[in-house]
This record gives C-alpha cells, structure tokens and sequence, in this order.
C-alpha cells in the first residue's frame, strides 16, 4: 500500500462557484514521486484545481463539488473527511511567500506545535531537519531566533516549504511558487524540487513554460476549465497530440 | 519521526476540534453580549423617562427646589443656542483649515496642522472646558452662554478640518482646471466652484461634529454652568439639556430623576437625529455622483 | 495676471489664518494651563504628584489619589474591554456573515454615540444598584480573600467605574480591531489552514499575529479615552478622596475632580490647584492619544477615518 503513498485520482470532477462551471469534467491520475506541473492562460483554472487538492477551494462560498478526488485511495469529498487531516498530508506553498510574524524557528515549529507535539528535543530536531531538507539551513542556521520577515524573498519561500515539510506531508502543492523570485532564486527552488522528489509527491502551477519543461515529470495544459492534454513531458513539450496545445506551446495564443 | 506527528495529531485532534466549536460561541457571545448591553441602557432609557416626554417637558421652565412638575424647555432651548455659537466658532476656522490644506498648503505645514488637530481631538473635553474658564469666564468675570459656545467650538474645529480637507480634496481636477482656464483667479475658483462642488461633503462633516458636542456637559459645566430661567443675553450663564440631566440626576428629588431620564431621551434622540441626517446626505449625495 | 496674483496672494495669506490659529489653540491651551497653574506649580513643585493630601481648606494640595484613581479605573476598564472587544472584533471579521457584521458594526457604533452622561445616569440607578444588591456582594462572597474585594459595599465606587468605562471604551476597541483584522490579507491565514490548522489556530495564531501591532494602537486609543473621561466616571465614582486597594471603595479621577470641584473654588491656590491637575490630565491624554496613532497608523497605512 505504500506504493499508494502520495497519489492523487481525480474521476470526473466538476466544480462549481455558484452557477460559474469553474472545472469541467477533469479526470487525472498523480502517481506518487513525481513531480507534475499544471500550465494554461489565465484563468483556465489551474490554481482551482491544484486547490481541489487540499480542499481549500472550501473556503470560497458557494463552491461545489460533483466527482471523486481520491488521495491515497480516499474519496477526499466523502462527508466524513477530515478537514483538518488532509491538509496536513497535503501541503501548499503560495504564490506571494508568508511567512508568519514569527521567529525562523517559530515558524516551522508552529504545524507541530498546534498538533501538540511539546518535546522540545523533537521540535529542535524537526526544525533543523526540515531546513536542511529546503537548503535553508546553513544561511539560517545562526540566527533561528530572527524574525522570518528579515529574510530575502527566495529565503522565504524556501522557509514556507521548510514549513510545509516539517508536518511530514506526502504531497505539496505549489501555486506559482517562484513568481514573485528572481531568476537565481528560482533556480535554487528548482533545483530544490527536483531533490524532494524523493520523498514527496509535488504539483506544480506555474505559468512559466520552460519552468514546466525544466522540472516536471508530466505536464497538464488546461482551458476553460478543462484538460486539455496530460502526459509526460518530454513528450508534451517536443510532440504534443493536440492542436491546441501545440499552439499554447509556440505562442500563437497565451 | 512520522509516527510522532502522526500519533500527536491523533491524540490532540478532539481537543481541537472542541475548542475550535466552542470558541465559535464564544466570541459570538462576546458580540452579542455587546448588543445586549446596548439594548439594556436604550431600554432603561425609554421605559424611565417615555412617560415623562409630556408637552409640559416641552414648553415648562424647572420649578423651584423640590417642587414637582415643570420642564426642560430652557434646557433644550439653551443648547440650541450653544450649538449656534459652536458653529460660528468652529466652522469657519474648521472649514478655512480644511480648505486651506487642501488647496494651498505645503507638505510640511500640512503634516504639522494636521498633527495638531489630532492631538486636539485627544484632549479631554473638560480641559477645554478649563480654557474657556480661563479665557472666557474670568475676564467676562462670570458664566455665559459665549464661554460655553466657545469651549463647544474648538472642540469641533479638528473634526471639521478633517471632513473639509477630505472632501474639499475630492473635488475632481478637472473643475479646478476648466475655472483656471477662464482666466478666473484660483481664489475665486476656490470660493465659487470647489467649495460650492464639496458643500454635501462638508456639510455631513459639520453635522457629524456637531452630533458629537451636542452631548458635551463636561466643558459647560463651568462656562455655561446652566441657568433656570430663560436666557436674557449671551454674557449670562445658559442651560443645556445635558447640564440639566446630570444636575438633576445626582439631585436627591425623584421628581428631578423622573425628568432627568426625559431629558436623557430627548438628547439622544437630538444625537441620533442630527447623525441619521448627516448618513443620509452622505448617501444620497453618494447615489448621484458616482466615480469618485 | 499681476492683479490675480496679488488678489491670490492676499486670499492665501488670509486662509492661512485658520490652519495657524489651530496651532495656537494648541499651544495657547498649554500655556493658559501652565499660566495658570503657576501659583500652584511653584508651591507644590513636583511632591503635587506624590502628595495624597487634599485640603482645600489648609491649601494643601496634592494630586496622587486622583492619578490613582484614573490609574485604577483605566486599567480595570481595560481588562474588561479588551477580551471582550477583541473576541467581538474577531467574530465580525472572521466569523459573522457579512450582512451581520455590518449590521452589529452599526450598533456599535450606535453605543459609541451615547453621550457620557447618559451612561452616567444609567449607571446611577441601574449598574450602582446592581453592583451593590448582587455584583459586589457576589465577589466579597467567593474573592474577598483579595484586598481588591473587601470593605463596605455602596455600589458606587472604583469597580462601578471600571465597568461603566469599560462599556464607554469597549466601542473603539472593536471597531479599530475590527478593521486592522480585516486588513490582514488573506493568504496568511490559508497558509495556515495549508499546514493543517483549526479555524480558530489559524485565526487566533496567525491572523491576530499579524493585526496585534494595530490593535495594541486600538487599546491604548481606548485607553487615552478612558483617562479623560469624565461625566459618566464622576457620576458614580462617589467622589472620595482615598487610596485604597479596595475596588468597592469610591473615590476619584483627575477628570472627575475637576467637574465636581472647579465651580466650587473659592481660593486662587484651590483654583490654581485644579488647573494644574487640568494640566497633567492634558499632558497625558497627549502622549497616549500619539503613541496610539503611530500604532495604527503603521498597520492601516494612513489615519484611519472611522474614530472621530
């Protein structure tokens, strides 16, 4: 069951703010370990859908949900879910970095504080593992009582992901992570996907196409609110099935 | 170290999920308690002094110490009065300010008079009660309907100045600029189309302020000082209906509480009044000039 | 041109007249207040604000029970008005629907329009006898241990002033935190709903992380309100010049002082006495009333336009 770990099925997935049809009958499977990256003009509906995944499209009134989204084999629509739960399984990392009002090591320490994890020896430990694991740790590694604001924007944003890793997720969610970055900050968070990998399942918004080409597995186009094309990149990118993907891709339109 | 978060957040998931329910209530309570608190002073309010509101309350001067009966008409009569003198005081100078920082002043002063004006709105309403004493009361060598007019009008002045700036400042460009163009000099665009373009505006703010003083009893409590009679000229003391509320309150006479409670509605009724009437220009003013 | 000039020049010159009287109705104010209270400043010195003797008759005047009083009741207001007033700002911005929080702002603002004495006078024959049949009693019963819940029971007194100045103040709090709340922007608090937080963890840890910077400049706003409140305080205090660690025991305030006393001065010294007490209720309302601003300021990024 292991092999499960950190997979995402969506089966026919329709959602709905109000009477708008924001997704129309998605269908896509994530396999765990893999890095997939979501790309389309804007407002096709990307961010929507990566938020499917966390539920946290729940927070806009008036949304609904028809279909099946299964993480790990789990309907995560079921009305029995856990909220809560799936939101720690399922990490995010958002476009503008956030960084909590709090020192570095408050900061990461915070998704284990809230589910009451004292220990201080067990905090300390997670703490700098987690930083290791989002190559922040030797620049902070001096000053973890610092306030996170005093940290460069990439710094930051590699905090979050520090953060999102510190709760033992198996998968992490990543709306535009890098677009608020400059290029070598970019690159170092790049780089940092590629090696987290390992341990997680990542998707990936982004509107930067070589960004997707660089560093996904496989790529999702989508339009209107619908997927338009979904396979592995390397194909994606050199021979895509679709017309309109291949405009997308050269620029025709976008 | 999965297993740790894993079985943690098992173990504490209950606990936060009824306290994460519970202060739902909570803080709903806190609000709501608010609103209770609210209607319990409005209620007393009404039930105490509903009966009192006679036409006698009306139109009757206060009887002698201890005598039942009379009324509140000097009261309502003498703040009516106060507010006038308050508006001649602090309008022109709130308004010239507000103008004046809108239009003509530079960064600096502008930062320095506005600063003023917000220390003046900390100042506690009984030290300008003293001011006026100092500067009114003792040269006049005694209480008068001038000194209680002036303390009310410097109390308005920074609220006035800070409505008039505002919406003098709104006042779109272009209208400055097509009165430039005629050749009118900035002086007379100021005075006969920005002014007249941002009277709603100002206004509002006007009465909003005076909604604010109309309620003051601490600087008249030694300006003013209250008078049983009916006002003869301006350099004598004058009632007010709130000096008349709390002398009668903190009196021993039931009869005095009675009125007191009267009186107390008949103020906030007069607040209430004046503020329905300035959100009530706000808004239509609002309805048919869009695009601001 | 030149005559518009000139006819510009003029007009400026006399509006500015209006700007630069408020700047001398400010300093003016100061120095009228210094002036006058110069017999008494000379006299006393600085020991006035140490003094606890208040005698009108021997001249001998010292301003420590009023500052204690204001101290006391400001602070207990505040640790009424506070977890109420944040709890409801919390529940208007992050919980109630929009129409409920608008409608519950409204009459908010509603009770921060009563005007002092109205409150004074409920407070007289309503909360006075509350405080003195059950309230006061109540606390003697179960806390009377603490020296603040022993002594006789009038009902008048510091914690009757306490609450009244609480229910005063309690308005501005919720209003300023109520916007600072709703000026977090809400990406904060999806992050921490994206590490697995409650509603209430992420609201209470983060939101108000974020907002406590400008609703600190809301306390003390209330604060600055509270110092110098006067009529509603001086109606119910009781009017006694003590210190006591006792809330039942009544007593007094800076402001309340000088409503009750200033018409009755009959010497110049007792006169001069009371201004000078004008004038530390003056200097400090100042300070407050700033350090608030700059608070808020530095969150809402520019002068808030709800308060006054």
């Amino acid at each position: 069951m292991s092999s499960t770990r950190g997979s995402i099925k969506v089966k026919d997935l329709n959602l709905y703010y109000g009477s708008l049809h924001a997704l129309k009958n998605i269908t896509m499977s994530i396999e765990p370990h893999k890095i997939v990256a979501m790309i389309g003009p804007s407002g096709c509906g990307k961010s929507t859908l990566i938020r499917v995944f966390n539920r946290m499209n729940d927070l806009i009134p008036a949304s609904r949900v028809e279909g099946e989204v299964l993480v790990d084999g789990v309907n995560i629509y079921d009305k029995n879910t856990d909220v809560v739960s799936l939101r720690r399984k399922v990490g995010m990392v958002f476009q503008k970095s956030t960084p909590f009002p709090k020192s570095i090591y408050e900061n990461i320490a915070y998704g284990l504080k809230i589910v009451g994890i004292k220990d201080h020896r067990i905090l300390t430990e997670t703490v700098e593992k987690s930083l290791k694991r989002a190559a922040l740790w030797e620049e902070v590694k001096d000053r973890l009582n610092k306030s996170a604001m005093s940290l460069s924007g990439g710094q930051q944003q590699r905090l979050c992901i520090a953060r999102a890793i510190a709760v033992a997720p198996e998968i992490i969610l990543m709306d535009e992570p890098c677009s608020a970055l400059d290029p070598i900050a970019t690159a170092r968070i790049e780089e940092l996907m590629v090696t987290l990998k390992d341990e997680y399942t990542i998707v990936i918004v982004t509107h930067n196409m070589q960004q997707a080409a660089r560093v996904s597995d496989k790529t999702a186009f989508l339009m209107h609110g619908q997927i338009i094309e979904f396979t592995k990149t390397t194909d994606f990118f050199t021979k895509p099935s679709n017309k309109i993907t291949e405009d997308y891709i050269t620029g025709r339109f976008g | 170290m999965k297993e740790s978060i894993h079985t943690a957040f098992v173990r504490t998931r209950l606990r936060r999920a009824i306290w994460d329910k519970a202060m739902v209530y909570v803080l709903s309570l806190c609000a709501f308690g608010i609103l209770l608190v609210l209607f319990i002073i409005l209620g007393h309010l009404f039930i105490q002094g509903v009966t009192s509101l006679n036409l006698d309350f009306f139109i009757h001067l206060p009887k002698p110490v201890g005598e039942a009966g009379g009324g509140m008409a000097n009261g309502i009569a003498g703040t009516f009065t106060l507010l006038l003198l308050a508006i001649c005081v602090g309008v022109p100078v709130g308004l010239g300010s507000g103008v004046y920082l809108s239009e003509y002043a530079d960064l600096r002063f502008a930062q320095v008079v506005r600063f003023m004006s917000d220390v003046m709105n900390g100042i506690p309403s009984i030290v300008y009660g003293i001011f006026a004493y100092i500067v009114c009361v003792l040269p006049m060598k005694g209480f008068s309907a001038l000194s209680g007019g002036f303390a009310l009008g410097i109390m308005m002045i920074p609220m006035i100045t800070r409505t008039s700036e505002q919406f003098v400042r709104m006042v779109p460009p272009q209208l400055r600029e097509a009165g430039l163009a005629l050749g009118i000099p900035k002086w007379r665009v100021t005075l006969d189309i920005v002014i007249p373009s941002a009277l709603a505006g100002i206004t509002t703010g006007v009465m909003v302020a005076l909604a604010r003083v109309a309620g003051e009893t601490a600087p008249l409590l030694f300006t003013a000082f209250g008078n049983n009679y009916w006002q003869r000229s301006l350099t004598q003391p004058i009632a007010a209906l709130p000096l008349q509320v709390f002398n009668y309150a903190i009196s021993p006479f039931d009869d005095w509480h009675r009125q007191a409670w009267a009186g107390a509605i008949v103020l906030i009724l007069m607040v209430l009044i004046i503020n329905g009437w300035a959100q009530f220009f706000v808004m239509s003013r609002n309805r048919w000039s869009s695009g601001k | 041109m030149s005559r518009h000039d000139t006819s510009d020049i003029v007009f400026r010159r006399i509006l500015a007249v209006f700007p630069i009287s408020i700047l001398i109705l400010v300093a003016g104010i100061f120095f009228e207040l210094i002036w006058s209270s110069l017999p008494s400043l000379n006299k006393f010195g600085v020991g006035f604000l140490f003094s606890r003797v208040w005698d009108p008759v021997a001249e001998n005047f010292g301003a420590l029970p009023f500052i204690f009083g204001t101290c006391v009741t400001s602070l207990v207001a505040l640790l009424l008005a506070i977890p109420i007033g944040v709890g409801a700002a919390i529940y208007l911005a992050e919980y109630a629907p929009p129409k409920v929080s608008k409608t519950i702002s409204i009459l908010v603002d509603l009770l921060a329009a009563i005007p002092s004495v109205i409150y004074g006078l409920w407070g007289i024959f309503v909360l006075v006898p509350f405080m003195r049949n059950s309230v006061q009693p109540f606390l003697g019963k179960f806390l009377g241990f603490l020296p603040f819940f022993q002594g006789p029971n009038y009902g008048v007194g510091f914690l009757a002033a306490s609450f009244i100045l609480a229910i005063i103040i309690v308005p501005f709090i919720i209003s300023v935190s109520r916007e600072v709340l709703i000026a977090v922007p809400s990406v904060y608090k999806e992050s921490a709903y994206a590490l697995g937080a409650t509603r209430w963890e992420a609201i209470f840890n983060i939101v108000l992380s974020y907002g406590k910077v400008g609703i600190l400049g809301a306390v003390i706003l209330a604060l600055g309100r509270a110092i110098g409140e006067t009529m509603a305080v001086t109606m119910i205090i009781g009017n006694n010049v003590v210190i006591s660690p006792s809330l039942f025991s009544p007593g007094y305030t800076l402001a309340s002082v000088l409503a009750n006393e200033f018409s009755e001065a009959d010497t110049s010294m007792y006169l001069s006495a009371l201004i000078e007490i004008g004038l530390v209720l003056f200097l400090v309302s100042i300070i407050v009333n700033i350090l608030a601003r700059i608070l808020i300021w530095s969150v809402t990024k520019g002068p808030s336009e709800i308060i006054k």
